[in-house]
């Protein structure tokens, strides 16, 4: 495959979330070699069951990010409910408590645009299903550092606002069903 | 791997503000504080960095409203309720065998934190052997801590934090309305102190038992983050308590060993007594 070197994928997710991930991230496995950075949309309680949830489905780890943690491969990072999930230039992760972006914290935004800072054209970003807008201005970042957009095909998202919203912001984005997104984190990193 | 320009100017930019102003920047964690700065550029309608950094230099009535984009200031009074409840349940039956306490409620921003363990303390009955000193590098946010009056249409959510952090009395019996605000109750800062105090420039002021720090260190990097923890190992008294923020962790701190987990949940930490 020709393109930068992948060194992250980044993904946002909101109403349908769940459902989604379940589909995308089972099929990635245990020795994956990127990081996957997610943010979901989800109540401000802190005690989410996301993560636990996640982690029975996947062979690929899966924890809540911590604050000034180093990004390794073989990980899904999910941001913590009520907390915007940051990507420094040191390609540690940093947490922030600031107001929510466009009704959102975690903010889809928030994660894209710094993670495209951090990794320029070496980053996937992934929005998928969701009733707002948010993730669009994140992936037009995303594209305009040089990385590569993917959206969930509207018409098979649970909720379709959010990919709709991506694709008008970043019509160089690809449409495709879950199926062809996890296949697709698969053959960025070759074969195995 | 060069830098691009807008970091160079981003650089410059505190390095501006820490000779002309010395309030330092430099340990923030650069994500955060590059998104805030860069929306303090688009509000006072500066091209680049370069330009905000001229007008800060050279006005000096901008400082001021930058400020304001460079500090987070989102609190609540009662914020995370459990975190509340576990020092009243916790910490506060310690706190009762002290004949006079401190508390440092570093990074205070507008005050809610420090009205709320002043609620609190007074509920438990330890009001009035308890000095409570509320610090941050903010001037404005220290001017609205000593002011006390919060937005009346935020009451309905402290209401709901206080009484779910076991409170003992009415949020309702500490202010009272007026012009659209809710003015808390002067008495409850008879035994607090607001004053600047900056976690990367200054040094410990004060011997205390509890230090409250919560989601101010996620700003810092972890050289600072060191730092702050430093002077807060070193205010504390043996066996003093340290709170931090829900998703903060003392995890890849430089004091890691100086402390122990008191609550874990809740983030809640103690100084070990050999320390």
């Amino acid at each position: 495959m020709s393109g930068p070197r992948v060194a992250a994928v980044a993904v946002g997710a909101s109403a349908g979330a769940l459902e989604s991930l379940s589909v995308i991230l089972p099929e990635l496995p245990e020795d994956y070699p990127l990081p996957v950075l997610v943010v979901v949309h989800l109540p401000p309680d802190r005690k989410s069951l996301m993560a636990s949830l996640l982690r029975e489905r996947c062979r690929i780890a899966v924890k809540e990010a911590e604050d000034k943690e180093r990004i390794v491969g073989g990980m899904v990072y999910l941001a913590p409910p009520d907390y915007h999930l940051m990507v420094e230039e040191d390609r540690r992760l940093s947490l922030s408590s600031e107001e929510p972006v466009r009704y959102s914290r975690p903010s889809i935004d928030v994660l894209f645009e710094t993670a495209a800072e951090a990794y320029g054209p070496g980053l996937v970003g992934i929005v998928l299903s969701g009733a707002n807008s948010d993730g669009a201005r994140g992936l037009r970042a995303i594209c305009d550092a040089g990385g590569v957009g993917l959206v969930q095909s509207p018409d098979q998202a649970l909720a379709s606002a959010m990919p709709h919203a991506a694709l008008l912001a970043c019509p160089e984005a690809a449409a495709m069903s879950l199926g062809e997104i996890a296949k697709h984190l698969l053959g960025i990193v070759g074969p195995s | 791997m060069l830098d691009s320009t807008e970091d160079i100017e981003f650089r410059l930019l505190l390095e501006a503000i820490l000779r002309k102003y010395h309030y330092d920047f430099r340990g923030y964690s650069t994500a955060s504080l590059k998104r805030r700065l860069r929306q303090a550029r688009e509000r006072f309608g500066c091209r680049s960095f370069s330009t905000l950094q001229d007008r800060v230099l050279h006005d000096p009535t901008v400082f001021p409203d930058l400020l304001s984009y460079l500090t987070v200031q989102v609190s609540e009074f009662f914020r995370d309720p459990d975190y509340f409840r576990a020092i009243r349940e916790h910490v506060v039956p310690y706190l009762r065998t002290y004949p006079s306490l401190k508390i440092w409620v570093a990074g205070c921003s507008a005050g809610e934190e420090v009205y709320s363990l002043a609620i609190l303390l007074r509920e438990e009955g330890l009001e009035d052997r308890t000095m409570i000193y509320g610090t941050d590098i903010n001037p404005e946010a220290l001017r609205r801590a000593e002011a006390g009056v919060y937005e009346m249409d935020r009451i309905p959510l402290f209401t709901e934090n206080h009484r779910r952090s076991g409170g003992k009395s009415s949020l309702s019996d500490y202010y009272t309305a007026a012009y659209g605000g809710a003015v808390f109750d002067k008495s409850l800062r008879r035994r607090a102190v607001f004053s600047d105090h900056s976690l990367a420039a200054d040094e410990v002021f004060a011997e205390v038992q509890l230090v409250s720090c919560r989601n101010v260190l996620i700003y810092f990097d972890r050289e600072l983050q060191d730092r702050a923890v430093g002077l807060f190992k070193d205010s504390l008294s043996r066996k003093g308590f340290l709170g931090i923020g829900g998703k903060e962790s003392l995890h890849f701190s430089l004091h890691a060993e100086a402390f122990e987990e008191f609550v874990r949940d809740e983030r809640i930490y103690q100084k070990r007594g050999d320390r």
